[in-house]
């Protein structure tokens, strides 16, 4: 009896050791694979850029410090400078405001049709979930350039772009909201003949604004972003003025630098007070 | 006693919901009306008037019609009366001598264009003639000072555009133009052209049954190589469509986002652990990784993409090192917040046993991290693949260079839906393929 149950507990032993190690091998394969990719990714990137990665570390500072320099030497310029773009600043955080606002009212309809037990067509979710991927995986570049193509210049480009692909994100977000939504209110509200609408508006709404909102917030902090990004590459806000500023090239760097403290100052603005009523908001105080 | 408390305090009760219901409906009412109001300052304030009349139709419908179809071009040159044919008018798909779409044929000096529907274009000698069914035949001849124009009986219509200098007729079948200098009639098809093969390969113009008997066929066409090996290397390398490129830009945008990612978390995870405050009782250690993390943060992918650019010059590692400096700070803050969470008592555990810091963070933290970390990181991945083709666009790497170039030229708009279905295919490939691995590694951490 003992004799027996000493050998199986060797046996658990040495299957213990063996499973052990079998797990030890794949991390460190898994290890040496994801090494092996860092690496040989890094040296392909380097040579398919224009200026290799040893070569550049030197002039890192090189950029930053004559921008810096010729800001301080111009340092009395700023505050105007920054008064200048300021509207440029305003209209790229209006690109980012509505977007958003068109954004979340459209993924809130997306998700509450693709939600199960909320769809008003429940045949249909499948197609709206579709939809959804769909605007999500298309990048908000493509929409901007081919709208700026048809559109001309100018914000609106950049914010129908940013808006259809906030759509599609935050109707991914609050869908994963929803499901979790009570039912019983919206089942009550049916019951007493309330319309899909009514029902939703009445009987979902106030359970998952908290979280919707919070979700909405933090998309439009990473929309001001995108919306900047848009603007250097398209047109409209801050984005182009940086652009212009920065083909200027030497002469014009107290702009540069008036843009940078500006984004810079918007951003983290903008990410601390939105954090703040986000926590206010999922936590309840 | 009771019910004498419950009903003094009633009356306040009451008003007291009655108050919140009050504000409850203001709110409801202001809230849509300051969101209107923003809305109209915004109509206002984007010109959306102006906007709607500067739309240019025109494009959208050159847009559209180049999305689906294509144009081949038939050009004679009226000084030399040589006729060519062109695929768009571009030199990559000018028919070699000797070889003809099926709808146009020459003889003796004759060149017959069949639009379709019985809509025909002869050139012939100096002049040409195109047959309308329904109308007639317009007869145009360049002379002396300009264009004769001989029409049928009746009004002109609003679809033949007359001037001296230049003669133009718009029909659905297809467009004819002459000016002194040369005569073109373009003819549309549905469909991308030259899309697998381009003319001068010796596969062009084939159908698939040809193709797939050629493909296992033993006469080789080029006697070095199979046949199938031949037309997938003329298929990679054909020049109007350049596969070959458009997949090295693409695994380029995959590398920018991997390489930036990966290389982030990597930077980020040691310096979490620095930031932490049950592992760094260091505080103003800890207070000066955070602000560090908040600077590279704020400090947006843009800017750092250009200072990047400066430093680097254009390319796939400026691009990465851009998204790498970036989600350095949102790693770093995502991962210490996870670190502060963690269990004590398995680290204890582990400590127990005399385990060194570094074993204690192995074998007690990282089993506990490591899932929430990683479905962060992959999360990061995916949207990084879309991120990486804006920041190509700036730091000319990857599709979205090719991307922004093809709709600089304003005309290779079939181009442009092409680079556009790969990268909607390609961010949804990503997204599946982090969600599978979020399951593989997760799970499998989960169970061990």
């Amino acid at each position: 009896m003992t004799d027996t149950a000493f050998a199986r507990s060797g046996d658990i032993r040495a299957d213990y050791l063996a499973h052990a190690r079998q797990r030890q091998m794949y991390s460190g394969i898994l290890l040496l694979v994801f090494v092996l990719l860092m690496v040989s990714g890094f040296q392909l990137a380097d040579a398919r850029n224009a200026g290799g990665f040893w070569a550049g570390i030197h002039q890192f500072f090189d950029f930053p410090s004559e921008v810096v320099s010729e800001a301080v030497a111009k340092a009395a310029n700023l505050p105007g400078l920054m008064w200048k773009f300021l509207p440029s600043l305003i209209e790229t955080i209006n690109i980012a405001g509505v977007a958003t606002l068109v954004g979340a009212c459209g993924g809130a309809l997306l998700s509450l049709l693709s939600t199960r037990g909320l769809a008003r067509f429940p045949r249909l979710i499948p197609l709206f979930r579709r939809m959804m991927d769909g605007m999500r995986a298309i990048p908000e570049i493509v929409i901007a350039l081919i709208l700026i193509f048809l559109l001309g210049g100018g914000p609106v480009p950049a914010m129908i772009a940013i808006a259809f692909h906030t759509t599609g994100a935050l109707g991914k977000l609050f869908s994963e909201v929803s499901e979790n939504a009570d039912r019983k209110p919206v089942e009550g509200l049916s019951s007493a003949g309330a319309s899909w609408s009514q029902a939703m508006w009445l009987g979902v709404l106030p359970q998952v604004t908290p979280n919707w909102l919070s979700y909405a917030l933090l998309r439009f902090e990473i929309n001001v972003r995108a919306s900047a990004i848009l603007g250097f590459v398209g047109s409209g806000g801050i984005g182009y003025d940086l652009k212009t500023a920065m083909q200027w090239g030497q002469g014009r760097y107290d702009q540069v630098v008036a843009i940078f403290l500006l984004l810079f100052a918007t951003i983290v603005v903008i990410d601390q007070v939105s954090s703040h009523f986000r926590h206010k908001l999922v936590k309840g105080h | 006693m009771a019910a004498m408390l419950s009903t003094t305090h009633e009356g306040s009760l009451g008003e007291a919901v009655l108050a919140a219901f009050g504000r409850k409906q203001r709110l409801a009412f202001a809230l849509p009306a300051v969101v209107l109001v923003y809305l109209i300052y915004i109509f206002f304030a984007f010109n959306i008037p102006g906007l709607v009349a500067s739309a240019r139709t025109d494009n959208a419908a050159i847009l559209l019609s180049d999305f689906w179809s294509y144009k081949t071009h038939v050009t004679r040159d009226n000084r030399s009366g040589e006729v060519s044919v062109a695929i768009e008018g571009e030199n990559k798909g000018t028919y070699p001598p000797g070889r003809l779409p099926a709808w146009v044929s020459m003889q003796d000096g004759v060149t017959r264009i069949d639009l379709g529907k019985e809509h025909e274009v002869v050139y012939e000698g100096t002049g040409a003639r195109f047959t309308i069914p329904g109308y007639g035949v317009i007869q145009v001849e360049p002379d002396g000072q300009g264009i004769r124009l001989d029409l049928p009986e009746g009004e002109v219509p609003d679809w033949i555009n007359a001037s001296p200098a230049r003669v133009t007729v718009t029909t659905p079948q297809g467009r004819f133009s002459m000016t002194r200098t040369r005569t073109e009639t373009f003819h549309y098809e549905p469909g991308w052209e030259l899309f697998f093969f381009t003319l001068d390969s010796p596969f062009s113009g084939r159908s698939v049954g040809e193709l797939a008997s050629l493909a296992v066929s033993e006469d080789r066409v080029d006697p070095a190589r199979p046949n199938i090996v031949h037309m997938l290397s003329e298929f990679w390398t054909n020049k109007m469509w350049r596969h070959g490129d458009v997949a090295w830009a693409l695994f380029e945008t995959v590398l920018m986002a991997f390489l930036g990612t990966m290389g982030a978390a990597v930077v980020a995870l040691p310096l979490a652990f620095l930031a932490a405050s049950n592992f760094t009782p260091a505080r103003s250690l800890r207070f000066a990784l955070r602000r560090v993390f908040d600077f590279v943060r704020g400090v947006d992918g843009l800017i750092w993409t250009i200072i990047l650019s400066r430093a680097f010059g254009p390319g796939p590692l400026t691009g990465s090192l851009a998204i790498l400096m970036t989600d350095t700070g949102s790693f770093g803050k995502l991962f210490s917040e996870a670190l502060e969470n963690v269990d004590r008592k398995q680290i204890e555990g582990v400590q127990s046993t005399g385990a060194s810091p570094i074993q204690q963070a192995r074998f007690g933290v990282m089993p506990q991290i490591v899932p929430v970390l990683l479905s962060q990181v992959l999360y990061f991945l995916e949207s990084n693949t879309r991120s990486a083709t804006v920041i190509g666009a700036i730091v000319g790497g990857g599709i979205g260079l090719l991307l922004t170039q093809a709709i600089i030229t304003q005309k290779d708009w079939e181009e442009v839906s092409y680079y556009i279905i790969l990268i909607v295919l390609m961010v949804m490939a990503m997204d599946s393929l982090s969600g599978w691995l979020r399951g593989l590694l997760i799970g499998r951490v989960g169970r061990t």
